[in-house]
């Protein structure tokens, strides 16, 4: 199933914040947003999962979700929003539940989500007893129950430790290694952008437009802490973005 | 590498001048509430024991306060004749008939209000109109359309519970976590299933404790309700004792409704345990 944002333009009242958007996510690829704070990047991806509609333009799905998908566009949140009154396991099997998924079905779906997010010995803890890092799997696996056709990331590990960002970058190309699947990620930060993404989509300040699209072709498993040609491309998406981060940065809040 | 770490001699020698140092003042204490349950029985058991001793002695006159003991008498007298439960029970249900009456309806009200726009500005201005109203002030009236029996006392109670009921439930749903209901609904969850999983189970540490207040409303109002027209209940018994001036009889009533009290509050207490376990 593959997506595609045709012309998308939004404001909130007299209040540009993104302007004409066209962008394409290929099939079991990673695409990466990245740009400076207040760019809308958040907004785009809520505008591919429905949560909000675009004042112009559309965004289109081509092709069938793959058989057993039960949510095609999933997201996985910075903040994790796990219930804090269900456990672990609870957690997952919430979204199966409305689908109809209970007792021995359910069980093996989520024994199988917990194993790849390796989470199956805390599957009764409560989220409070989790890290950080903890949590944003047990979102990771929730999503991943619902068997997604595109999982849209929306800084998913912005509120975590630079250590714990560390390995979850390695379980999720880990993941995506296994089992290739879609996703546009949603970043500030362009570490993770090069480590995880196929193509990275820089948006500029304000009203957000793409200000440049790259693709980096080494794959995600050969990419490492500290790869030089990652910290090439790096350095060459902040020099770009550098200006327009600063002049952002500059800006009065007006929401 | 060059080495940013002292030999042993230069720290010996740091070491060696910093001898004499002055400890640093403490000054993070305080400010951190901790639980000593003791202390509540203590004060309770040092005040009836004053009492005691004041009326024993006699520079408290028997007019200013009943004898602690002849309290406790009147009650144990109150148990063993079976008046006790001739006036409890009358009292309890209208307690638990009423309140449940208006802490459900309270709290569909609310978890409603929370949810419609239209419910909330239709609703919202009338619920603060309702709730500066002393309820007891309305017992008359509610007397010639309940009638004199417990239909008004009920009514009275229910009505009672509501007002607090609304306001904390509408409260707390409008706190429940947005970026939960985000996620119920990115994940395509029904409706009725964001409601009933994610809204309510999040809005209900402020139910329960609006409830805390509202059932300590619920007695006020009952004893209320019971002085006017009734033959049994704790209302009515403190009602007679107090136009006999009999202050023994009084007290031992009073006494029965703060134990109601306490006892409720651990109830809720128990509820809150059990049900908001997931709490740190």
């Amino acid at each position: 199933m593959d997506i595609r944002l045709e012309g998308i333009s939004h404001s909130y009242g007299d209040f540009e914040v993104i302007r004409d958007i066209t962008l394409d996510i290929p099939d079991n690829k990673i695409v990466c947003i990245v740009g400076p704070s207040g760019c809308g990047k958040s907004t785009l991806l809520r505008f591919i999962g429905g949560l909000e509609r675009p004042t112009f333009g559309k965004v289109l799905q081509f092709g069938e979700p793959p058989p057993g998908c039960l949510n095609p566009l999933t997201y996985i949140f910075q903040d994790f929003a796990l219930l804090p009154w269900r456990s672990v396991s609870g957690n997952v099997s919430l979204v199966l539940e409305d689908h109809g998924i209970r007792g021995a079905a359910a069980r093996e779906i989520i024994d199988d989500v917990l194993q790849r997010t390796k989470l199956h010995d805390f599957a009764q803890a409560l989220p409070r007893q989790l890290s950080g890092g903890m949590k944003q799997r047990v979102a990771i696996a929730r999503a991943l129950a619902v068997k997604p056709a595109i999982m849209l990331m929306d800084e998913p590990l912005s509120a975590l430790d630079s250590q714990t960002r560390e390995l979850l970058m390695d379980d999720l190309i880990d993941l995506w290694s296994r089992q290739p699947f879609t996703a546009v990620y949603v970043t500030h930060n362009l570490a993770e952008a090069v480590r995880l993404g196929h193509s990275i989509v820089v948006l500029s300040r304000r009203p957000g437009c793409i200000a440049e699209h790259i693709e980096i072709d080494k794959p995600l498993i050969e990419r490492h802490f500290g790869d030089p040609d990652l910290e090439q491309y790096q350095k060459h998406l902040w020099q770009s973005m550098r200006e327009e981060a600063r002049a952002a940065d500059a800006e009065l809040l007006n929401d | 590498m060059p080495s940013y770490s002292m030999t042993e001699e230069e720290r010996a020698v740091a070491t060696s001048q910093m001898t004499g140092g002055k400890h640093v003042d403490f000054r993070g204490g305080g400010f951190a509430p901790k639980p000593h349950r003791w202390v509540g029985l203590v004060v309770f058991i040092a005040l009836v024991g004053i009492a005691e001793w004041g009326t024993q002695s006699g520079w408290i006159s028997p007019l200013t306060l009943p004898k602690p003991s002849d309290v406790l008498q009147t009650l144990k007298q109150l148990y063993s004749s079976g008046l006790l439960f001739e006036h409890l029970i009358p009292s309890l249900t209208r307690l638990v008939v009423g309140s449940a009456l208006g802490v459900s309806v309270g709290i569909s009200v609310g978890v409603l209000i929370g949810l419609f726009s239209y419910i909330r500005s239709g609703l919202v201005p009338l619920v603060a109109a309702l709730f500066p109203i002393p309820k007891i002030a309305l017992l008359p009236l509610f007397v010639i359309w309940f009638g004199i029996d417990e239909g008004s006392k009920y009514a009275l109670i229910a009505f009672g519970t509501f007002t607090p009921t609304v306001v904390a439930t509408y409260g707390s749903v409008d706190n429940v976590d947005r970026t939960l209901i985000r996620m119920g609904q990115s994940f395509g969850l029904s409706w009725f299933s964001i409601v009933r999983k994610i809204v309510i189970p999040g809005a209900m540490p402020g139910i329960l404790s609006g409830l805390r207040i509202s059932l300590a409303i619920a007695i006020i109002l009952l004893v209320a309700a019971e002085m006017l027209g009734a033959e049994y209940g704790i209302g009515a018994y403190i009602l007679e004792a107090g136009s006999l001036y009999d202050l023994e009889r009084l007290f031992a009533g009073v006494m029965i409704l703060s134990v109601l009290g306490v006892l409720l509050s651990a109830l809720i207490g128990f509820f809150e345990r059990r049900l908001l376990d997931w709490r740190a």
